[in-house]
């Protein structure tokens, strides 16, 4: 007992709860918070008027309410793949059902016209016309929870064919056309609207995560989703409905895209059955595993995943707005340093990583 | 303490893993040629102590000497360069290759590049037979029993080349946990052989009698502590179970003498659950047998005699294709263990980590997922509730855990199952089914699992208990159902549990089978 070295613990305070040190290190929003932190500190610093926001008429401006509002359809998309990457799946075809839900919901309030070579509609209202995109949706969604549930093909592959498939789909909503959704002004205000002086994507984000969280962390369904992601068979054996709990991740993140598609196509007034939500998808699973659920599924953070979004967005904007040598980034080479920053947050979440790291400082501090 | 026999010396080691203290000044002196135990319950660190010593972890304290040279080995191959060759109770070995290119994989006789394998046969055939094993080394090598692939394995562990230095420590852990007793003798034979070659063997294993049969000498972990060394001679049986578990003789002692209340006198008359000729073609065969409240039923039954189908098909995992079961009278097809878990079952399965443990989630939720998939998910266990339940059980049944949010991967082997045995006993079940509940877990563990199961009985609870060890399923049953061959060959009640009866009753048909054997 008297050579026991002062710092290692008796048996009987081995077991003890864990510090608050330990606590804080153990969270899984803290890393992407931390990035996300430091990279409004650098704009704080080096891009001026990163931090003004200024009231005029309805609504604030500023680069900071820029970054929210254009990280709204990350945002909502990521919150719909939180849960499908917490069931140890992953959803790629939500770019695809980004531009189904708008091109459908774009066919539908569009006014019916016999002008030739003009798009026509049925001219309804906005409110059925989302829900029937949302609603068709969800059936993309059923369809990939079915090919992965019950026919149990992987999800990358399944979610794969609805992607390619869909593309088509919604080039058959809208025909030749990028339907024109000035049309509608509810529509229109999906991307360019505000509420409480902040733009309306906002308030849908909140909306969507509110009820996405109610409903997965007030009832047992967070804890039914992890358990699947983590487990599938141990599930079972605790009586769980496993191939109902998978196949509602894949409806509900479905939805989530149809109303990321709505927005979107607000922002550039058109449907675009061809580019709306090219790539999104990444972008989304960015955001997630940057914010702390892990792709392999189980343990899942929907306070991380928005955060992801709100980095991605930032990066995004913070990158346009810096100068190289006085040259402006071109858009098209920002993949490139966003990829360093996933890196980057990824290697800081390992536990493994953290400790290969600050092992030079502990022995030191061991040996003295 | 080290003298010149001694080959490897391990003093005063340290492994802290987050807010545990695995190894806490643990010293372990291995001789040549000498077979030397490592006992302890699970958590006491065998395991760690194992690894740190194979360089899978890195030690955070502590000297380990190789024939008087310090070492650090930071990787399995550096053990391995250094002349520490292991082998882990799953057996690693291409099962489609032969026995021959598993010995030499990696390491290929060539000749102008090209491999020669009339050589690699020769080698591999010389190979087994240092180990006293004449086999057709061309052959897969999941042509043979697992025993036998044991023997490659260690045959390729210790084998040795211009590149590799002799072995000087073989450690084995929990080689013998999947061999019967034949294969068990073989393997000893081996060790044997290997110790007359000088090698020092660590022997890691949960079978006393392993121990007492085979080993010279016996050190013993407790808790990450450093019990003792001890002469296999100086050490009777009941006092290596009391050092390991912390205990006095006499509390042990009547532990071995927990014997079941015999149905007559636990069972209440009529009710309870009827296993009415359920079956699934190709997996199990009709069994019909009683379950009543407050009584403990065996499933008994050699490996592949069909206990865990039986189980399987009782809790809706798989669906039967004949029979039913009845509650209390009334009929009740298994469909699914979610419509069991409603109807008051719970199962822990037989294989813990993959279809038990949910590995990620904290001690907490693996312990009311029963429960919280019983009420509905809509309906959720508010946070308050799930701690106050989780600190209960973990005080009632004496987990070991640092606190209720400790991800249930880092406990230990016992103190899982444990907790997945919170997991139902949580919701109140009437009939809760153990399938394995003992298997790879210590000798305190599972006396305090037996005892559960009879304390549960007398609550009025029914248990349906699988398990190899007969002493365990005589201990704890009141009624025994013999398997053998995917078929149900008896039921013994009463007085009549005992092993001989069983055995006999497996045996019994022993000509039948054989008769079938020659059509």
């Amino acid at each position: 007992m008297s050579q026991t070295p002062p710092n290692s613990l008796s048996p009987a305070n081995s077991f003890r709860p864990i510090s608050m040190a330990q606590k804080i290190l153990g969270m899984r929003v803290l890393w992407p918070l931390l990035a996300l932190a430091l990279l409004l500190a650098y704009n704080a610093i080096f891009t001026p008027g990163f931090f003004n926001v200024t009231v005029v008429g309805d609504r604030l401006y500023g680069s900071l309410i820029d970054v929210l509002s254009n990280g709204t359809i990350v945002a909502v998309l990521a919150i719909g793949m939180t849960l499908v990457i917490a069931t140890g799946g992953v959803d790629l075809s939500v770019g695809s059902t980004m531009a189904i839900g708008s091109a459908l919901a774009a066919m539908l309030v569009i006014p019916p016209t016999m002008t030739p070579n003009v798009v026509s509609g049925l001219g309804w209202n906005f409110w059925p016309s989302v829900i029937i995109a949302c609603s068709a949706a969800g059936l993309i969604g059923l369809f990939n929870g079915f090919l992965i549930a019950v026919v149990r093909i992987q999800p990358i592959i399944a979610t794969l064919i609805v992607m390619v498939a869909g593309r088509g789909v919604a080039q058959m909503i809208t025909g030749p056309f990028k339907p024109d959704v000035k049309a509608s002004a509810l529509y229109m205000a999906m991307g360019n609207g505000y509420f409480l002086l902040l733009p309306l994507g906002v308030a849908i984000v909140v909306v969507v995560f509110g009820l996405c969280a109610a409903s997965t962390r007030l009832t047992g369904l967070g804890l039914a989703l992890e358990t699947v992601g983590d487990s599938p068979s141990a599930a079972r054996y605790a009586g769980l409905r496993v191939k109902l709990i998978t196949v509602s991740a894949y409806v509900f993140s479905a939805i989530c895209a149809a109303i990321a598609g709505l927005i979107d196509a607000s922002k550039t007034s058109a449907a675009d059955p061809i580019n709306s939500g090219i790539g999104m998808e990444l972008y989304a699973i960015f955001a997630v595993v940057v914010g702390g659920t892990a792709l392999t599924g189980g343990r899942f953070t929907l306070v991380g995943s928005i955060i992801g979004a709100l980095l991605y967005q930032a990066l995004n904007t913070t990158l346009l707005s810096t100068k190289i040598a006085g040259h402006d980034i071109k858009p098209a080479y920002l993949p490139l340093p966003i990829a360093i920053v996933i890196i980057m947050v990824s290697l800081l979440q390992s536990v493994k990583f953290r400790e290969a790291l600050l092992k030079p400082f502990a022995s030191k501090r061991r040996a003295g | 303490m080290p003298t010149d026999s001694t080959i490897l010396q391990a003093a005063g080691i340290h492994k802290r893993f987050t807010g545990v203290n695995a190894l806490d000044d643990v010293s372990f002196t291995l001789r040549r040629g000498e077979i030397h135990a490592l006992m302890g319950e699970n958590g006491a660190g065998k395991s760690t102590l194992i690894k740190v010593i194979t360089g899978v972890y890195p030690r955070d304290g502590g000297t380990v000497t190789l024939d008087g040279e310090p070492i650090y080995p930071r990787s399995p191959k550096d053990a391995d360069d250094a002349g520490i060759r292991t082998v882990y109770q799953e057996v690693n070995l291409v099962p489609y290759l032969t026995v021959a290119e598993n010995l030499l994989i990696g390491r290929f006789p060539k000749v102008g590049g090209f491999i020669c394998w009339g050589k690699v046969r020769a080698m591999g055939r010389e190979a087994m037979q240092r180990l006293g094993i004449n086999i057709d080394v061309s052959r897969p090598t999941n042509s043979y029993s697992i025993a036998i692939q044991q023997m490659v394995a260690i045959a390729r562990a210790v084998m040795t080349d211009d590149r590799r230095v002799a072995t000087k420590v073989l450690v084995l852990d929990e080689p013998t946990s999947s061999l019967d007793a034949a294969e068990v003798d073989q393997l000893f034979l081996v060790m044997q052989r290997l110790r007359e070659q000088g090698v020092g063997i660590i022997f890691v294993t949960h079978f006393m009698d392993q121990v007492y049969r085979i080993s010279d000498r016996i050190t013993v972990l407790r808790n990450g502590r450093f019990v003792g060394e001890y002469l296999k001679r100086d050490l009777p049986r009941l006092e290596l179970v009391s050092r390991m578990m912390g205990r006095n003789i006499e509390e042990v002692a009547a532990m071995n003498q927990y014997r079941p209340a015999t149905s007559a006198s636990s069972a209440k008359t009529g009710g309870g659950i009827e296993v009415k000729g359920l079956a699934k073609a190709g997996k199990v065969g009709a069994t019909s047998f009683p379950i009543r409240p407050g009584e403990a039923v065996g499933l008994a039954g050699l490996l592949g005699s069909g206990r865990t189908e039986t189980a399987r098909l009782i809790y809706g995992i798989d669906r039967a294709d004949a029979g039913t079961l009845t509650l209390d009278g009334e009929e009740i097809s298994p469909t699914s263990p979610r419509k069991m878990i409603l109807a008051g079952f719970g199962m822990t399965p037989e294989d813990r980590k993959i279809d038990g443990i949910v590995p990620n989630l904290s001690v907490r939720e693996n312990m009311v997922l029963g429960l919280q998939s019983r009420h509905g998910l809509l309906k959720k266990i508010s946070t308050r509730q799930q701690y106050a339940i989780a600190n209960e059980y973990i005080k009632k049944l004496n987990i070991k855990t640092p606190h209720a949010d400790q991800p249930i991967k880092n406990l230990s082997g016992g103190n899982q199952q444990k907790v997945l045995l919170a997991r139902w006993l949580v919701t109140k079940p009437r009939l809760l089914i153990l399938d394995e509940p003992t298997r790879g877990i210590d000798v305190g563990a599972k006396a305090e699992i037996e005892k559960l199961v009879g304390e549960l009985c007398q609550q009025g609870m029914s248990v349906l208990f699988i398990s190899s060890e007969l002493e365990e399923v005589v201990r704890t049953c009141a009624r025994v159902v013999v398997l053998r061959d995917r078929k149900q060959v008896g039921v013994l009640e009463g007085n009549d549990v005992e092993i001989a009866g069983i055995m006999k009753t497996i045996a019994m048909h022993e000509p039948n089978a054989a008769e079938a054997g020659t059509r």
